[in-house]
């Protein structure tokens, strides 16, 4: 690991917002002092101060290279992954960490992920067959610029960066958000899936797509470059047209009533 | 304590744990199916997983070609006739993957497309883009979903399995947001925990590779076969060890030394030219070419960084349109880590440990020696890999294996009728004491990264890329030592709600117990095979006295006894492990490579 007294090149402050639910009553900053080197990530930084100062530090990390998504966190005020956030040289000014925005901190820079992945797991976030195949058939065929639809949107890590950037999902924790409608984007934009009906119905609540005010800012901090942005877009155009399809006569029938 | 009942508990969510539950749920949607694990399963180490997965698609590969090509690459450490299920059973997997959705990278005409990698004859690798193992895990996961049966508790960290009258019953989890504990009683449980490879210093894994449900199995008698072998993966970043997938390498990335030469010619895999050639150069296997690099540095020909030796991957030929799309994560990382565009300049790489060939033995079902107990994927050592695994064999083996554990428990549970939960009492109150025992602070003992980086430290040293008795010896004997100092362990965080040192001080138990493992089998193995690369005057491979499995079995005071068991050869004799120029001669004298 990285941090090694004798590599040392500066040092810098790093300011932690810390929550123990068993002896503080509210969120407190605590201020560590750590060796840094040019390479160094957040995630290097903290768990210096967790091996070598403050063994209490809580935080969730694995993979270290932005694909696993456990270790996003709010650092200098912006939603970052730490393992991917350099402290390049130079940097003396202190470093500002705290939880995810918009979540309930668990303890220090753990938030809850639980009420995220239920809304994952609302979605149908499975392929609903078109023409259902058998394994001995092979694989369906789906042509690169078909991938392309979706392909994107499959990216998602699912490390709440973007929630965490979403003043909607912060006035309204029910928002479905945006990860969650990259991801719901991904199956219907695949050649493969005939579940847009279904999925659509989420989309029209008031917890849909139309609770996004199209700021941006989800798509602007994704580590993964997913777009988010695009895929609510997509889904509000989906939405719209479902609203106008209502009145339009449906297979060769016309429709009575409403 | 909270209790609660399953028919089968799998712990270990990554892509082994899910196949597992999938197919569990498949053969019977009454069975009740409980994944635990100490991360939300898209936060599991299959994640990380880049180059590919292995399954015979072109007309002019074959099945006898991927057998081959396993067993070539595991130095004929291999059990044949599992190869054989294996290799049989991997394509129809990778199409069932296809169809839950699975990203795979296409051809322009639809099809799914595959690339060349390290030690194969024909290209068979299925990818999506460099990310495979995650777009493999995330459709798992989501696929999961669809099957009401299979429920999860999820960030439950498991701290031992239940065993009475001779069967494993369930196992103990800590919630790891309260502390709370939760004694799942189950009628089969399946290990599906991933690796070890955090016992060394410099690994391409993440934090939660710390070999849990390796270490859980041992404890109640469980062998861990093969533990010596472990494998270096030649291409990691130099410090941190995160990876730079083979598929680098099987898209036409170049090695060079600090004189910009192509060192592995010098090492049996040359000649250079024409390339990209299979099975020869950089698309040799993984230990030949990790052996290589510890040569170059013995002579001075490797390049100077802040974080030690390094050679070049040099991926400049294949042009910035195709490494975008080919290698996006490799170029972000390159990137993000390094601040280096591949496309403009080389990329500074060593080997670090990657991958562990051992495991939990387990027979081709994926059961233990212990009724009710199974184990799959990198936990588990069911005889695919021998003694070097072949890139791409594992994300196959978590999806084929996985299936045969889930329909193994299925079966198994079905069988029983609900276990006695109420004479487990004691036992499971047992296991909640020990864990809560660990968290007493006490004053004047050692920090916990203190003992974990003495550890990892002494395994690169003494069971690294080559080994010394001198070396084995003072691992073994550190590893003995920090067993003594483990138990003076002073943990600063004495609070129940995500108390993630205390979790640590807990792994680093499962991890001493597995380095054990690893150190006494590698001191045991006096010759060179595949990862196991001695130059102490057993520099050749032995098939004499060691074509056979090293058993390691925990004792409670003192190291592991070891013992062997037969490799099962059904139709490939031990043979020249040859590659490059020598690999292709006798290839076209007919024999296999």
């Amino acid at each position: 690991m990285t941090g090694d007294e004798s590599m040392a090149e500066w040092r810098i402050t790093v300011e932690i917002l810390r929550y123990r639910p068993e002896q503080d009553a509210a969120p407190v900053v605590q201020s560590y002092e750590i060796p840094c080197v040019d390479d160094m990530s957040v995630l290097q930084a903290l768990q210096y101060i967790k091996d070598h100062i403050d063994g209490t530090l809580s935080f969730r990390w694995s993979c270290r290279m932005a694909i696993c998504g456990s270790c996003g966190m709010m650092i200098d005020g912006r939603p970052q992954l730490a393992c991917q956030t350099i402290l390049r040289a130079g940097n003396q000014r202190p470093l500002r960490i705290e939880p995810l925005l918009h979540f309930p901190i668990e303890r220090d820079l753990v938030v809850t992920v639980s009420e995220f992945v239920s809304k994952i797991e609302s979605i149908y976030p499975f392929i609903i067959p078109k023409y259902p195949r058998r394994l001995a058939e092979g694989e369906y065929l789906q042509t690169p610029g078909e991938m392309a639809r979706f392909e994107n949107f499959s990216d998602c890590i699912n490390c709440m960066l973007c929630y965490a950037a979403c003043p909607q999902f912060g006035e309204n924790p029910d928002f479905l958000g945006p990860g969650a409608l990259a991801l719901l984007q991904r199956y219907n934009g695949d050649s493969r899936d005939a579940g847009q009906a279904k999925r659509m119905e989420l989309v029209h609540t008031e917890n849909g797509a139309w609770s996004c005010t199209a700021v941006g800012y989800c798509s602007e901090v994704c580590p993964k470059h997913v777009d988010p942005a695009n895929a609510v877009n997509q889904n509000k155009t989906n939405s719209a047209l479902d609203f106008f399809l209502r009145f339009l006569p449906r297979s060769g029938t016309i429709e009575r009533g409403a | 304590m909270k209790v609660i009942a399953v028919d089968i508990a799998i712990v270990g969510a990554g892509g082994a744990g899910l196949r597992a539950a999938i197919a569990a749920a498949e053969a019977d949607s009454t069975l009740k199916i409980l994944l635990v694990s100490k991360v939300y399963p898209m936060r599991s180490h299959t994640v990380a997983a880049e180059g590919g997965s292995a399954g015979v698609v072109q007309p002019h590969d074959s099945l006898e070609h991927h057998f081959n090509d396993t067993v070539t690459g595991g130095d004929w450490l291999c059990d044949q006739d599992v190869v054989d299920y294996f290799v049989a059973h991997c394509t129809e997997e990778m199409v069932q993957l296809e169809h839950w959705g699975c990203p795979w990278s296409r051809k322009p005409d639809g099809h799914v497309n595959v690339r060349a990698f390290g030690g194969m004859k024909i290209e068979r690798t299925w990818f999506a883009a460099d990310k495979t193992g995650f777009h493999m895990l995330h459709t798992l996961f989501q696929t999961s979903i669809k099957y009401p049966s299979i429920k999860r508790l999820d960030e439950h960290f498991c701290t031992d399995l239940i065993v009475e009258d001779g069967r494993c019953q369930g196992v103990v989890a800590i919630d790891i947001a309260s502390g709370d504990f939760t004694f799942v009683a189950a009628k089969a449980v399946i290990i599906a925990t991933g690796g070890a490879g955090r016992v060394y210093q410099q690994n391409t894994n993440g934090g939660i590779v710390t070999g849990d449900g390796m270490a859980m199995a041992f404890r109640h008698g469980v062998a861990l076969r093969d533990m010596e072998f472990v494998q270096y993966h030649p291409t990691c970043m130099p410090g941190s060890g995160l990876l730079f997938t083979e598929a680098c390498r099987g898209e036409g990335g170049i090695l060079t030394n600090k004189d910009g030469y192509r060192y592995l010619q010098d090492y049996g895999l040359g000649p250079p030219d024409p390339w990209p050639r299979n099975k020869a150069m950089e698309l040799g296997p993984r230990d030949r070419l990790s052996q290589a690099f510890w040569h170059e540095e013995r002579k001075g020909r490797t390049i100077a960084t802040r974080h030690g030796a390094a050679v070049n991957l040099d991926l400049r030929q294949l042009g910035a349109k195709k490494l975008r799309e080919r290698l996006p994560q490799i170029c972000e990382l390159a990137e993000s880590f390094l601040g280096i565009d591949p496309a403009e300049k080389p990329i500074p790489v060593r080997p670090a440990v990657h991958y562990t060939m051992g495991g939990i033995w387990v027979n081709g079902e994926t059961a233990t020696n212990l009724a009710g107990l199974f184990a799959v994927g990198e936990c588990s050592s069911i005889g695919i890999h021998g003694a070097n695994r072949l890139g791409s064999n594992s994300l196959a083996e978590l999806s084929v294996f996985g299936k045969v554990a889930g329909e193994a428990a299925a079966r198994c549970a079905r069988l029983l009728p609900p276990g006695p939960i109420a004479r487990l009492e004691r036992q499971v109150d047992d296991v909640y004491r020990r864990a809560i025992d660990l968290m007493r602070n006490e004053t004047g003992g050692e920090r916990l990264a203190t003992l974990r980086d003495t550890m990892a430290e002494s395994m690169e040293a003494g069971c690294g890329i080559f080994r010394f008795e001198s070396e084995m010896k003072k691992t073994c004997d550190t590893l003995a030592e920090l067993k003594g100092r483990y138990r003076r362990l002073q943990l600063y965080d004495t609070s129940r709600a995500w108390n993630t040192e205390w979790l640590a001080a807990i792994e680093l138990g499962y991890q001493i117990d597995v380095a054990e493992a690893m150190a006494h089998s590698a001191r045991g193995r006096k010759e060179s095979r595949g990862a196991h690369s001695r130059i102490d005057g057993f520099e050749q491979r032995d098939d004499v006295n060691f074509l056979k499995h090293t058993l390691a079995v925990y004792r409670a005071e003192g190291p592991p006894a070891i013992s062997y068991s037969p490799a099962t050869i059904t139709r490939s004799p031990p043979g020249k492990r040859a590659y490059g120029a020598e690999g292709e001669r006798l290839a076209s004298q007919g024999a296999e490579p």
